[in-house]
């Protein structure tokens, strides 16, 4: 009896490994046909802009308010803890490094993942659970190119943009509270910030990190309303799984990035 | 909605996005850095480098005329080879003094740039002769600490 008990046990764990395995390699076989079907996404341009406007656009308004707000919040707490040591008037450079180099790209990304990432997700699964995918291959249209390369490559092209209106957004409400309400010089506010930024590798590192974002988080978005279940509760699921999935991919992303940029800083 | 009305946000939305990214490059970050003034090679030796770390400034003055570009150890003289390139506008003389400096007790560490009377310049790729290491703080206090104790011997 315990026998068989742990023997089924034993199938069960084999089986959902052997599962979960070929989710990854089907995954990569799709990446790897998303990425071929680009030439589709860049000949019907249109489509593609118009993924741009959903995934870019309509995200606007909830990237520049959260901007605001963590900046305005990183504007008290970090002058707070800054004058304790006297050094309150460094908070231009604490407030610039923290959003362009992890703020910026990681929330934006979070919030990219949630806005954009599950609505892609929820689409497709639709699309796929009333058969219009099925439909277009009847009709000799392959919707890898019709409908997912356009939706990957608007999310990759919107993401970067994104971060970088978070960045200065949190920049400006970190202005707003630490010159404007506590009184930190403007000048020295402004003059630390651009004296301890560099263009290279701070900010270029911050477009790379959220450019990388961008690619993972439409990924998992088009590949998870590709794979869902044909039923109500697939699409739900499958949404689910975007944004858990896409917001692990992107702290886990973000924490390898950032041994790789950050390799030669101690020398 | 109508194309015509989805091309102008996503353009909206694509120049934005690229002000951003402009404005962080100019304004938060400096982009001067990235596209530096021509500069030429000077080479200094010192016993004792302490904390200075690649691109730490080079100054005279006070004014930032250069940017440290590598270090190496001198695998003879067990000396420390610090390069420095030094922006074309400025020339130093042949007896020019380079010390490692440190503004204020915590802040960064640079080298500074004596410049002396000599009428010949240093050209491109010479050695600066005479140098200062940097000073040591715990070396400092232990010879401090050596010292009185010594003196309160012989008292």
């Amino acid at each position: 009896m315990s026998l068989s008990t742990i023997a089924g046990g034993l199938r069960r764990i084999g089986a959902g490994t052997r599962q979960a395995i070929s989710r990854i390699g089907f995954a990569a076989r799709f990446f790897v046909a998303v990425i071929l079907h680009t030439p589709a996404a860049i000949r019907r341009i249109q489509l593609t802009l118009r993924e741009v406007y959903f995934a870019g656009v309509l995200s606007l308004v909830v990237i520049m308010v959260s901007g605001l707000f963590v900046g305005m919040v990183l504007g008290l707490q970090g002058f707070d803890t800054l004058n304790r040591y006297g050094a309150g008037d460094s908070l231009g450079i604490f407030v610039g490094l923290s959003l362009v180099r992890e703020l910026g790209p990681v929330v934006a990304g979070l919030l990219f993942a949630s806005r954009a990432g599950s609505a892609i997700t929820a689409e497709i699964g639709l699309m796929k659970t009333t058969e219009q995918l099925s439909a277009m291959e009847m009709m000799a249209v392959d919707p890898l190119a019709r409908i997912i390369a356009p939706r990957f490559w608007g999310g990759v092209i919107s993401m970067p943009l994104l971060a970088a209106l978070f960045s200065v957004t949190g920049v400006f409400g970190a202005y707003l509270v630490g010159v404007r309400l506590i009184g930190v010089d403007n000048g020295t506010f402004w003059g630390n910030m651009q004296a301890g930024i560099d263009f290279w590798p701070d900010v270029t590192n911050g477009i790379i990190k959220s450019f990388v974002f961008g690619i993972a988080v439409s990924l998992i978005a088009v590949f998870e309303g590709f794979d869902a279940k044909p039923t109500a509760e697939g699409v739900s699921s499958a949404t689910t799984r975007t944004v858990v999935g896409g917001s692990l991919a992107i702290l886990a992303l973000d924490f390898v990035l950032t041994v790789f940029m950050f390799r030669g800083v101690g020398e | 909605m109508k194309r015509s009305t989805i091309d102008l946000w996503v353009g909206i939305f694509v120049t934005i996005g690229f002000g951003a990214i402009v404005f962080l490059a100019l304004k938060v970050g400096n982009l001067t850095s990235l596209n530096a003034a021509p500069s030429y090679r000077l080479e200094a030796r010192f016993d004792n480098i302490g904390g200075l770390k690649l691109r730490a400034p080079v100054k005279a003055a006070g004014v930032v005329v250069g940017r440290v570009a590598a270090v190496r150890l001198d695998p003879k003289t067990y000396e420390a080879i610090v390069a420095l390139n030094v922006d074309n506008g400025y020339e130093f003389s042949k007896d020019t003094i380079a010390s490692i400096l440190t503004s204020g007790l915590l802040g960064e560490v640079y080298i500074g740039l004596n410049a002396g009377g000599d009428p010949q310049m240093l050209a491109s790729g010479e050695q600066i002769a005479k140098t200062q290491s940097a000073i040591v703080l715990e070396k400092l206090i232990s010879q401090f600490m050596f010292d009185k104790a010594s003196s309160g011997v012989s008292k």
